[in-house]
């Protein structure tokens, strides 16, 4: 039993001792057996404390460490690391979480948080006094990263890892590439085309061997865990074989009947049941979109290429991470939002986005020529009443960038702006600082006073109480009017159900820690990146997709990981063979094997999961999971009972 | 009724897991969920580990009930682990029963790694029963 227990706890600057009275918790447990230094320290992960550790560790001969802090996803393994730098066997480490469930979860009753803080970290000094020192099992990682979304944050990761050396399945769900990306045409700064990046980045992808790319194609079943994850994946035929004539497809397309709203065009426009988003988009090869098409057999007519005995198929892949990075949708208003779907001249950015698209001389909408334009920021973004109280970031850049665009593009073009103050980060800066020049005008108004969107007659007027002109009453009137709609998590984001991820109060899929364990989840193995995991930009997403390749790549790399020891032991002298843990164990880790004269269980320690289904079936209590033996679950249990 | 000087509600130990439930147990905190400071939380790697002697130790130690915040079908360790985790309830729940023991003190729910909201349901209504039940 440890004689020489140090423990810290933690501050957390105050995410901790706001809530919990950290100096009480302290003087309760400095007196408890075994314990023979006892510290608060303002942040325990900080690089001076855990120099102070390692010195304390040394100096002291401390035999087992406790730090109380946040959450052991966020830090178990910094301070096993301390304790192992300091030459401990990094198993003589415990942590008490009183943070996510203690401080924050109890922040609304400081006393009850002080006192539930005391017998957590008692139990943890409970724990600790058992540890024992020992090895990790080593597992053996398949060398393969599945990608979930070919946009420019799947692709851009798929590449990075395809050049370190990974095998990578790159699924995306649509039947072609680059997402939300292709829907756009100059992007800021670089002013390249969506379309030419994408192409850039499709490019690349296609030089690697080591990328498989499947279009189309959804993540339908998970099973096994990190190192070892096998994905069962369908793939809806395109309905086309390789190598279409382009003139047979146009006639194809022509004499198709059906006609949908078409989703690339944010509905703008239609497109039928046989389509590609844009001539040329990759891969090129078109689809038929068997929801909507009726089989009424005329493009057969006319195309030799179309193929409908093509079926679903279902392939097993087996990968050792998966990396998501399935991106975002734009807010759609609500009927009636700044009279969004009842005036006809108000539309969304997106939308705005495509009409620029396929106007070239003149900007029209609805055969109506466009002069003044009223752009209203915030749309779906900071929303005092609605769910979405995040900024998003990208939009108040890329419309303004759009604004310079259109008025450089089209006469006679005047851009009002309608905003809650403008947020164009970093260098982009630049462009409001060019609208501004060429004219245009920036009115504002605070959350609680939005500006109202009225028809008078044929006119669509925006009127506003601008705080910029000491609250004047102004109002415009508008040709169009822009909703500067933000970003949303995907509305059917099946995967993240499939593989359980996380999700934040914005609803986006959740890092472990923005600074700590960035793109990591608490799912092991699934790392997440780009707009899945909040508003970002293209660089942004481009940057967060690197990061999740290079922790992906880290688990997959060694083709071995290090897990946990925490696997069955028989305590021989009291096992009589039954055959019940030979039974209740999944993994077939138990054999029968003579000893001293008679029959016991022998658990096989690299097969042995650690999952302890054996524990609760075996008769006579003969078997223990190392790490959670009884002696230590029982003396947590009553560390956990307070004496009064 | 054990309890503390400021806690005097109901002590609640959960045994929670630590890949599925635990997350969700910590989300709750980052999302400001309160739930009673009373509830206690240790985890295992999977709820079908949970062995009668621990929870029958904690009643008879001075907890009020016992929550086995399970797997469910989320389980890493394969699909047996929602049989095996009832079963391991009712052979608890007789062992209370003869030792004369409430079984509703022992409660079971499949707790996945975003199911915060529905943990603190859990936690709360249960604490509400041992509450009511010990007046």
């Amino acid at each position: 039993m440890k004689q020489k227990i140090g423990v810290y706890i933690c501050h957390c600057g105050g995410n901790i001792s706001d809530y919990v009275d950290v100096e009480k918790v302290r003087q309760s447990i400095e007196h408890d057996e075994g314990v023979s230094l006892a510290k608060t320290t303002m942040f325990a992960c900080a690089d001076s404390n855990q120099k102070e550790m390692v010195e304390d560790i040394e100096n002291r001969k401390l035999d087992g460490v406790v730090v109380a802090s946040c959450s052991p996803k966020l830090h178990l393994l910094t301070f096993r690391a301390v304790v192992e730098r300091a030459g401990l066997n990094k198993y003589n480490y415990v942590h008490a979480n009183i943070r996510e469930q203690v401080s924050w979860a109890h922040s609304d009753n400081k006393e009850g948080a002080t006192e539930k803080a005391i017998q957590i970290v008692k139990a943890a000094i409970a724990k600790v006094r058992y540890a024992e020192a020992l090895e990790p099992i080593k597992v053996k990682s398949t060398k393969a990263v599945a990608v979930i979304g070919a946009g420019v944050a799947g692709m851009r990761a798929a590449i990075e890892l395809a050049e370190a050396g990974s095998e990578v399945f790159l699924i995306e769900r649509e039947f072609f590439v680059g997402g939300r990306v292709s829907q756009w045409d100059d992007l800021c700064i670089t002013e390249e085309t969506g379309k030419e990046l994408i192409t850039r980045l499709y490019d690349e992808v296609m030089k690697h061997k080591h990328v498989t790319l499947f279009t189309g194609a959804e993540v339908i079943e998970n099973s096994g865990s990190v190192g070892n994850f096998n994905l069962k994946v369908q793939i809806t035929p395109r309905h086309f074989k390789l190598h279409c004539n382009s003139g047979e497809l146009q006639k194809a397309i022509d004499v198709c009947p059906v006609e949908v709203p078409d989703e690339f065009n944010f509905n703008i426009t239609k497109r039928k049941a046989i389509f590609h988003n844009y001539p040329s988009e990759y891969p090129q090869l078109p689809a038929i979109d068997l929801k909507n098409c009726t089989r009424c057999g005329e493009c057969e007519k006319v195309c030799s290429n179309i193929d409908f005995s093509q079926k679903t198929e279902n392939l097993n892949i087996k990968v050792g991470s998966i990396l998501l990075a399935t991106g975002f949708d734009p807010y759609e208003p609500k009927k009636g939002e700044f009279a969004y779907g009842e005036i006809d001249n108000v539309v969304t950015f997106p939308q705005f986005k495509r009409i620029v698209h396929y106007c070239d001389d003149k900007l029209t909408y609805n055969g109506k020529e466009i002069k003044h334009i009223a752009y209203i920021y915030c749309v779906g973004s900071r929303q005092v009443d609605g769910e979405n109280k995040y900024c998003s970031r990208y939009c108040c850049t890329a419309n303004i960038h759009t604004a310079i665009t259109v008025k450089k593009k089209y006469k006679n073009i005047h851009n009002y702006h309608f905003n809650r103050g403008i947020r164009t980060y970093g260098k982009a800066e630049i462009w409001y600082d060019e609208s501004s020049r060429l004219g245009d005008i920036y009115l504002q108004s605070f959350e609680h006073d939005p500006p109202i969107i009225e028809k008078q007659g044929d006119r669509t007027i925006v009127k506003i109480k601008d705080v910029l002109t000491t609250d004047k009453e102004l109002e415009v009137v508008a040709d169009l009017v822009v909703l500067v709609t933000g970003m949303e998590p995907r509305k059917d984001n099946s995967i993240s159900n499939l593989l359980k991820v996380p999700k934040g109060r914005d609803k986006f899929f959740n890092e472990i820690h923005m600074k700590l364990r960035p793109v990591e989840t608490v799912i092991d193995g699934v790392t997440i990146s780009g707009a899945s995991q909040g508003p970002k930009n293209i660089m942004e997403s481009m940057n967060s997709a690197l990061a999740a390749a290079t922790k992906s790549f880290e688990l997959v790399d060694s083709g071995e990981l290090e897990l946990e020891p925490t696997v069955a032991k028989v305590n021989e002298k009291t096992c009589e063979w039954c055959g019940k843990c030979e039974e209740a164990c999944p993994y077939s880790a138990f054999e029968k094997i003579e000893k001293d004269g008679k029959f016991m269980a022998k658990v096989n320690s690299a097969v042995c999961k650690g999952c302890g289904m054996c524990l609760p079936v075996c008769p006579v209590n003969a078997l223990e999971l190392i790490g959670l033996t009884d002696q230590e679950v029982e003396s947590m249990i009553d560390a956990l009972i307070p004496t009064i | 009724m054990a309890g503390g000087k400021v806690n005097n509600s109901p002590k609640i130990l959960v045994f929670s897991t630590e890949k599925i439930s635990d997350p969700a147990i910590d989300m709750a905190g980052l999302l400001k969920l309160h739930y009673p400071p009373t509830v206690y939380t240790i985890p295992v790697p999977c709820s079908s580990a949970i062995k009668p002697r621990w929870i029958l130790h904690a009643l008879e130690q001075g907890f009020d009930g016992v929550f086995l915040a399970a797997d469910g079908t989320d389980c890493p360790y394969g699909e047996t682990c929602t049989e095996k985790t009832g079963q391991l309830m009712n052979v608890t729940q007789q062992l209370m029963k003869d030792k004369g023991i409430d079984p509703a003190r022992l409660k079971m729910a499949a707790i996945c790694s975003v199911c915060s909201e529905p943990f603190v349901k859990h936690v709360k209504s249960f604490t509400e029963y041992l509450s009511k039940s010990s007046n």
